[in-house]
């Protein structure tokens, strides 16, 4: 089933404020398997010039992912989540992310398009901290596949 | 930013040291509950089959944020990464036995740019065979 192009350039809702806890930083850490000190420990991070713990580069996705909930599951959108695989991704960071930030993240469709048979869903969130402070440009794009099987 | 890489010692070439993580059904399910992503092909062999994958998958973004671990740890300061893009080319088939997938990833400097940046190519394979595709990064050295 083709996407809703009418989505196409709509600003969507941001979520309410997320508060960056240094034990969700720790528990992405462990979820990608990576032992970095600086995840976990204040004084490692503070070796490192930073005054609270600084999250893995790709962290803002726990944000960025949950941001866009309220556009991949819109059922007027018509995309079949289970069909969907991860076409590209990308984010342009401003700042390390620290424990303790406030982030406010507002998604947005930049483009819907098909390709061999495939839809495809670009998505963009914008990531600020309370104050308005740039944080990050997340972009990402969904691919649903055509090839999701039809109980007959 | 600390970073114990000095931007006048680097050269376009030069290689990052080269690394290899596995991942295994269980990293899927920790992943999976720690971002929030609890798309069924993460988890269910029954509905990737259903939807034409040949099983279980990893996210693309625990392949990606497995891969970035190899210019964070040559760079030493995870908050120097200021870009980071990939396409995701081939699931990763994460199968339900004790082997799991290992993703290979070398990386190499691709460009010295202005600020004392650079940015860093990543190649990950799975078997020999590439799963992202003009990975790129770029980093803030001292």
């Amino acid at each position: 089933m083709p996407l809703d192009e009418a989505f196409v350039g709509r600003v969507f809702p941001a979520r309410e404020p997320y508060l960056v806890s240094r034990e969700k930083i720790r528990e992405f850490a462990d979820a990608i398997g990576d032992p970095n000190p600086a995840y976990r420990s204040v004084e490692a991070a503070a070796a490192l010039g930073y005054p609270d713990i600084v999250a893995p580069p790709t962290f803002v996705v726990v944000l960025s992912r949950a941001a866009t909930e309220v556009i991949i599951f819109d059922p007027d959108l018509g995309l079949d989540y289970a069909s969907v695989v991860h076409g590209d991704q990308a984010f342009v960071l401003s700042r390390p992310v620290l424990a303790g930030y406030v982030l406010v993240a507002t998604p947005s469709v930049e483009k819907i398009r098909t390709a061999a048979g495939n839809d495809l869903l670009s998505l963009a969130v914008h990531i600020v901290t309370d104050r308005g402070e740039e944080v990050a440009i997340v972009r990402s794009t969904l691919v649903a596949r055509s090839t999701r099987q039809v109980p007959a | 930013m600390t970073t114990t890489v000095d931007f006048d010692q680097v050269e376009v070439g030069t290689q990052l040291p080269s690394r290899d993580y596995r991942l295994q059904r269980v990293d899927l399910i920790r992943y999976a509950g720690a971002s929030g992503d609890f798309n069924v092909i993460h988890w269910s062999d029954r509905v990737a089959r259903d939807v034409g994958l040949p099983g279980v998958i990893a996210h693309g973004m625990l392949t990606m944020a497995v891969a970035a671990r190899t210019v964070t740890e040559w760079v030493g300061d995870p908050g120097a990464v200021t870009e980071y893009s990939t396409r995701f080319t081939r699931p990763v088939e994460v199968p339900d036995d004790d082997e799991g997938a290992s993703i290979e990833v070398t990386g190499v400097v691709s460009d010295k740019l202005d600020g004392r940046r650079v940015r860093v190519d990543l190649t990950a394979s799975v078997r020999g065979e590439k799963v992202l595709g003009a990975a790129r990064l770029v980093v803030q050295l001292a």
